[in-house]
């Protein structure tokens, strides 16, 4: 009978407590791998969204804020930039593509973006991939009041080709401010895994040029979205728009100003951290206290043990192993508690910020926290291996006669 | 030759109030191969004690143990465990059985320290002690006769020479007393194994051949019971 069927045996025979204690460190287990890939996951997939474009052009202001709001649909726009604007920089030789954009407007919370055609015909959004309308669709007619909905908005709202819809003003949806134009959907965009898709797209200048908005501020644009011809190009323009000129802001490059974000709240990491190393000592320590605690009951099975010729430190590495069993079988169970967490907080992620992240990709974490939290209750499992170590046989055998 | 051989055997515990209290100092004692022999004495006499320090629970203080032609007080505690799993079967008054194993798995694990698994040994065992429909019972689903027959089949499981019985009929009733000691006889022959017993039943001593009262090895054995302060190894 080997060493792991003993310690089976003793799981078994205190199956009440292995099963609660395995259960404490699955939840544990299951939220710190969770909220940890969440947080690594979002963060490569926040700097890894350019939505196929290298920078911004907008208003003097952040930048942060200026691809918060163009890029990811997200924060208020900092202001506008003048039409002018889109046609000097789309002018110049550094520049492949520039899209204008304008915003302002929403239905039911999903915002409307003010966009050129150019949006379907001219960006790739990652290698080879363009944004693209389903069958039946298309593209909105620029002189239409048209809209192309993207694939997550488009779910949500219950919106199909054919649909009409009444825009609302402002990004915050309010019922009272209801715009009088009418739209028709005429396309729902294939999904992209990008904040595209919590996107409803219609022509530039039917934004522009919606009712109760400013007419003053009708050829007004909200950012200008660039795509280099090549990268490094990036660094003349940042020269021009940001360090000479001071009335326009140039976000370039896209990928380390959303990492700029991230180490703004990079104390959020060490935190972060700091709870996981706790909540594993706490698990641990779960551990040791339902061994040690029931090391009165098991003096006796570990004396006839030892009667019956069993090493000292065979009972040490049994404990010792029992510990880490307890903690292996809780790891286990915390892959389901990590699956149920992180699907609900992929879903979440999706609905606010469009950002895709992948629930089933490794991360590190999965090995190493399993592997940790069985060294580390190994460890835990030391303390009454010692007691059981130490056992007095004669006394907790038999009554002296 | 004999198989157990102790000369100037010493061993006492500190009582509750710090003086030193001699359990056992016997300055000889002899038991051949395949011997049975049973030792009387009334409770507190040491016997348990004695059982103890030839089986290598408990460290003498000082004298010889040689077992096997092996001197117990040369070897290590790791040795002395092994020794103890190949060389003695234990029966213990209150069976000592392991409430979440088997039947089988109980001798099963008194093999698991000793020479090797054999389970067809084990089942073996358990068939002649009577108990080759319980091989899946656990202790609690026997009755107190059956869990002792369990344990002289775990006594045995790794042919010991010899058998220490530690007043093993003391939980059983009279007619279960008298069978478990018959098995228990008859199996120590069977499997050529020497038995020491402890016993303070007239009944029970009057079956062997050779008894030997404790107090006659044990110079210590003098002490009223109710002086005999519990066991520190």
């Amino acid at each position: 009978m080997s060493l792991w069927r003993i310690v089976f045996k003793s799981l078994r025979q205190h199956l009440l407590s292995t099963l609660v204690t395995a259960l404490s460190i699955a939840l544990t287990g299951g939220l710190l791998m969770s909220v940890w890939t969440v947080k690594e996951q979002s963060q490569a997939a926040f700097t890894g969204v350019s939505a196929g474009f290298d920078a911004v052009l907008g208003a003097r202001g952040s930048k942060l804020q200026l691809v918060l709001n163009s890029i990811f649909h997200l924060e208020e726009s900092p202001g506008n930039l003048a039409w002018s604007d889109f046609l000097d920089i789309q002018k110049n030789p550094n520049v492949q593509v520039a899209i204008p954009i304008a915003v302002g407007d929403n239905y039911r919370g999903y915002r409307l973006v003010g966009v050129t055609t150019n949006l379907f015909s001219d960006v790739e959004y990652a290698r080879g991939r363009r944004y693209r309308v389903e069958s039946p669709g298309r593209p909105f007619d620029a002189t239409l009041r048209e809209a192309v909905v993207g694939s997550f908005a488009a779910s949500r709202l219950g919106l199909r080709p054919g649909d009409k819809f009444h825009p609302y003003h402002g990004l915050i949806f309010d019922e009272k401010s209801q715009h009088a134009e009418t739209y028709v959907v005429v396309g729902i965009m294939e999904p992209s895994n990008t904040p595209a898709d919590r996107v409803i797209w219609i022509p530039l200048e039917g934004l522009q040029r919606m009712t109760g908005h400013d007419p003053k501020a009708a050829a007004d644009l909200s950012a200008v979205l660039v795509k280099l011809k090549v990268a490094i190009a990036g660094q003349q323009m940042d020269l021009l728009y940001n360090k000479q000129g001071n009335r326009l802001t140039f976000a370039w490059p896209i990928a380390r100003i959303i990492s700029q974000l991230f180490d703004k709240i990079a104390w959020f990491d060490r935190v972060l951290a700091l709870v996981a190393y706790l909540v594993a000592l706490v698990a641990a320590g779960s551990i040791l206290a339902s061994i040690y605690n029931s090391m009165n009951e098991r003096r006796r099975d570990i004396a006839i043990l030892r009667a019956l010729g069993a090493r000292r430190r065979t009972i040490f590495c049994a404990i010792v192993l029992e510990a880490s069993c307890i903690a292996a079988l809780g790891m286990l169970i915390a892959f389901v508690a990590y699956g149920a967490i992180i699907g609900v907080a992929a879903a979440v992620i999706r609905a606010q910020t469009g950002v895709v992240i992948e629930p089933l990709a490794f991360n590190t974490i999965m090995l190493w926290a399993p592997l940790a939290m069985i060294v580390l209750s190994a460890l835990a499992g030391i303390v009454p291996a010692v007691k059981a170590y130490q056992t007095n046989v004669a006394e907790n055998l038999t009554p002296v006669s | 030759m004999p198989l157990l051989e102790i000369s100037k055997l010493k061993k006492s515990f500190v009582a509750p109030d710090g003086s030193n209290h001699p359990v056992i100092d016997v300055p000889s004692f002899c038991l051949s191969e395949r011997e049975q022999m049973a030792l009387s004495g009334e409770s507190g006499s040491g016997k348990t004690t004695f059982l103890n320090l030839v089986a290598g629970i408990l460290k003498p203080d000082s004298g010889s143990i040689r077992l096997d032609d092996r001197e117990m007080s040369a070897l290590s505690e790791p040795e002395r465990d092994r020794l103890r799993a190949t060389t003695i079967g234990y029966i213990f008054q209150t069976f000592n059985l392991l409430q979440g194993y088997t039947c089988l798995e109980n001798v099963l694990l008194g093999m698991s320290f000793g020479p090797g698994v054999d389970k067809g040994f084990a089942v073996a065992l358990l068939q002649r002690v009577g108990l080759g429909e319980k091989l899946r019972h656990y202790p609690r689903q026997l009755s107190t006769g059956q869990q002792q027959r369990v344990a002289v089949a775990r006594a045995l499981a790794n042919r010991p020479k010899l058998v220490l019985a530690d007043e093993p009929t003391g939980n059983l009733d009279h007619v279960n007393a008298r069978e478990a000691l018959k098995l228990i006889r008859e199996a120590c022959r069977e499997n050529s194994a020497a038995l020491l017993m402890v016993s303070h039943d007239r009944e029970v001593l009057a079956q062997f051949e050779k008894v030997q009262p404790l107090d006659q090895i044990n110079r210590a054995a003098k002490p009223p019971t109710s002086q005999i302060p519990s066991p520190i190894s």
